[in-house]
């Protein structure tokens, strides 16, 4: 599946007034702040936000393990939470990818699946293509690199979006890193099925970011931001990664941190 | 059709690759090797980019090439009896073989019936999945590997480590170092092309008295009955030229329908493998000798091989392992294969490709740590040619590989091979505590207020990270109270209204 540019692709709704937000269990329990300022960001753009509380996984680790029973059971506890027929924005291309490409395959049949997997956006993209957002820069000036996740490159066709959103800030110096395209080794179970390649793989990526020369890289997923920012602590590197939604909350209001 | 009778035993390939974990130690370990493939594969990559200057032209020549493999994968049974017909016409003898043993005996007993003691090979994979070096050795018969790269390997006493390029794990300075220690009177030289020329001097001798070429076959067509043979050396035209006896081995997905089929499944192959317009060289060979020409072999044979295909070919998901045209741009863009190199798989096809089609011809039982091993990044589907869904197809070998043995029809040998009651139970476990929100909830709320018991080191995560750190609180629980809070204030504010 090659998606070049999302935008292209899909119908994007017209001036969206309601969504629903769908946080992901690594948000959850380890990134929360990511899931809030997205919220925050949302709703500064008069968009009503609604987040069930009934989510919990999209059930990808299963499904990526061959559990197909256990992630189709998961799925469908997921979709129930989501009845409205409103744009459902997802703050990760990897979730995103799941619950919009592959619950089709992994929920074939159930009825409605079709519509549910149309309504799910990746944060990034609803910005750019549903909101056509026009984002004003009030921070300083500063270099960033921007690391975007194999789902959302491959699956969702984001990382143009995402680029997008970075070129919108005027004081920020977008630095495209060494095998940027490269996965960084996360891959879910992966990373503890296969440490050794897995490890192998975040040694250079987050290499590669520090070579960069930036002050913070930008990623709109959680799972490489865990696995990168660990690799980055473990070698005692000052740089870590943010996720996108809390970047462009802090440049769109005052620098100082009051917004 | 003549079988012979030989002991039927386990691929050798089988061995290797349920050492796969070692052998990923074993090579991460080793910088060189790996300095190799980064070099190689980032190389490649930039090479394949410029050979597609306009992505729309690609895109679509995808789409065709992928709909030409599936149309004649539809109608394999069918274009293989046509295949067989049109050949035959032609005076080039066809020969069936389901295992790698049944194609071995074939080969030899041709080799035999000519008293042929001396053979040149070509370029061939399939002949490296029967091992078929190994057993004409056995039966004192020498075959000498002549593409460079494959004779580099034969000298080393590996093998390939890559489909295309089968030296590929090797620097000059480590191919110099061989030859002045193989090849009597070689002055050491780290020249390339010195290099090169010492070995076409070694092989030009070995063509002119061999008795036997043995090539593969890159598309072989059913309704002219021709071998098409993509190759850069002219070892190829030299194999299936010079020796009276040329004796072709293929696997049996690489029947294309019509002549028409060849030209864009071609330029595909050749730009997507090494960023070629067009190899070098390109043989259709059609017919033997004929009475007036000068040269030739006499006789012509192909062995057309199954070794597990027909188990990929009876799934309608997994047969579009079939679809590969064997470029190796996947292995190229393979962010695993960059790392753990060629040999590590401890198959005859190494990389995504490897990893989709090696369960089906050693059993899921030899290759169980194969699937897993891939962050499902989607590189190599993304650049295959013929548009092989490659994650979805790793995805779908994780859950034959983790099935109960006994469940349902068996679609692979070895289902259940990478079955634990323990994960099986963890997944049922975790399935249910996220199909039920109270429960999740309930558990991450512990999970985070615990978690300063949460241990430092996780077995190999910690081994290059930091162990995670839970949020002092959900986003569940944040949201939560902000609701509350909002809901407040409204009320609030309501009252103030109805106060008033």
């Amino acid at each position: 599946m090659t998606i070049l540019n999302s935008q292209h692709l899909r119908n994007y709704p017209v001036n969206p007034k309601k969504v629903y937000l769908y946080g992901t269990c690594l948000a959850d329990t380890l990134f929360p702040d990511s899931g809030m300022d997205a919220i925050t960001f949302l709703e500064q753009q008069g968009i009503e936000v609604i987040f069930p509380m009934g989510q919990t996984c999209c059930g990808q680790p299963a499904y990526n393990s061959g559990y197909q029973e256990e992630a189709k059971n998961v799925a469908l506890a997921q979709i129930r939470e989501f009845p409205l027929d409103i744009p459902i924005v997802i703050i990760s291309g990897s979730c995103g990818g799941m619950m919009r490409h592959h619950y089709l395959d992994l929920l074939k049949g159930e009825p409605g699946i079709t519509e549910f997997c149309d309504r799910i956006y990746e944060f990034t993209e609803f910005l750019v293509n549903a909101l056509k957002i026009q984002l004003n820069d009030k921070g300083s000036p500063e270099k960033v690199a921007l690391h975007t996740s194999c789902a959302a490159r491959r699956e969702m066709g984001v990382h143009i979006t995402g680029q997008k959103l970075l070129a919108q800030l005027d004081n920020v110096e977008l630095v495209v890193h060494k095998n940027e395209s490269e996965c960084c080794g996360f891959g879910g179970t992966f990373s503890v099925k296969h440490g050794d390649i897995s490890g192998a793989m975040v040694n250079d990526k987050s290499d590669s970011l520090v070579e960069a020369n930036v002050v913070r890289y930008i990623s709109a997923d959680n799972g490489c931001m865990l696995n990168i920012n660990g690799a980055l602590d473990y070698k005692k590197e000052h740089l870590r990664g943010e996720h996108i939604a809390s970047y462009l909350l802090s440049r769109v209001n005052d620098s100082s941190g009051e917004g | 059709m003549t079988v012979h009778q030989v002991n039927p035993g386990e691929s050798k390939y089988a061995e290797s690759a349920r050492n796969f974990r070692s052998n990923v130690k074993r090579d991460l370990a080793n910088a060189e090797l790996r300095g190799n493939f980064r070099g190689a594969m980032d190389y490649l990559m930039d090479k394949r980019k410029n050979a597609f200057p306009d992505s729309d032209e690609l895109e679509t020549l995808r789409e065709q090439c992928k709909l030409i493999k599936q149309r004649c994968l539809a109608k394999l049974p069918h274009l293989l009896e046509q295949l067989e017909d049109n050949l035959t016409k032609n005076g080039i003898k066809v020969h069936w073989a389901e295992t790698i043993d049944e194609a071995n005996g074939i080969i030899a007993q041709l080799i035999k019936d000519r008293n042929g003691a001396t053979v040149v090979k070509g370029k061939s994979m399939v002949s490296e999945e029967t091992a078929l070096n190994d057993y004409l050795e056995e039966r004192d018969i020498e075959c000498l590997e002549a593409d460079m790269g494959e004779f580099i390997v034969q000298l080393a006493k590996e093998h390939p480590s890559h489909i295309i390029i089968p030296a590929i794990h090797k620097n000059k300075e480590q191919v110099a170092d061989l030859f002045a220690e193989k090849i009597p009177g070689f002055e050491r030289t780290n020249d390339v092309d010195k290099l090169i020329n010492e070995g076409r001097r070694v092989l030009r001798d070995k063509f002119k008295n061999a008795d036997v070429g043995i090539t593969g076959v890159n598309f072989a067509v059913a309704e002219t009955g021709t071998l098409c043979l993509v190759e850069n050396e002219g070892n190829g035209q030299m194999c299936t030229a010079v020796p009276d006896l040329h004796i072709a081995i293929t696997g049996i997905e690489k029947v294309v329908e019509y002549l028409d089929d060849v030209p864009p499944l071609l330029s595909l192959l050749t730009r997507s493998a090494t960023g070629q317009a067009i190899s070098t060289y390109f043989n259709m060979i059609t017919k033997p000798r004929q009475q007036d020409e000068k040269d030739g072999p006499e006789e012509v044979h192909l062995v057309l091989l199954d070794n597990g295909r027909s188990q990929a070919f009876a799934d309608e998901e997994l047969r579009q392992t079939l679809q590969c045209i064997r470029c190796g741009a996947c292995m190229n863009h393979c962010p695993v294969y960059t790392r753990i190199g060629g040999h590590a798989y401890g198959t005859v096809y190494p990389g995504p490709i490897g990893k989709i089609i090696s369960p089906h011809m050693l059993g899921l039982e030899a290759t169980k740590d194969l699937p897993t091993a891939s962050s499902m990044c989607g590189a190599c589907g993304e650049v295959c040619p013929v548009k092989i869904p490659i994650p979805k197809l790793l995805q779908r070998l994780r859950q034959e590989s983790v099935k109960p043995k006994g469940d349902g029809a068996q679609v692979m040998k070895g289902q259940g091979s990478n079955r634990s009651t323990i994960e099986a139970m963890v997944w049922k476990v975790w399935s249910l505590m996220h199909s039920y929100s109270t429960i999740y909830r309930m558990s991450m709320w512990f999970g985070t207020r615990l978690r300063g018991l949460m241990p430092k080191k996780i077995g190999v995560w910690t081994s290059v990270r930091t162990a995670p750190k839970l949020a002092p609180k959900t986003l569940h629980e944040r949201v939560s109270a902000r609701n509350k809070q909002a809901a407040k204030k409204i009320r609030k504010q309501g009252n103030q209204h109805g106060s008033r």
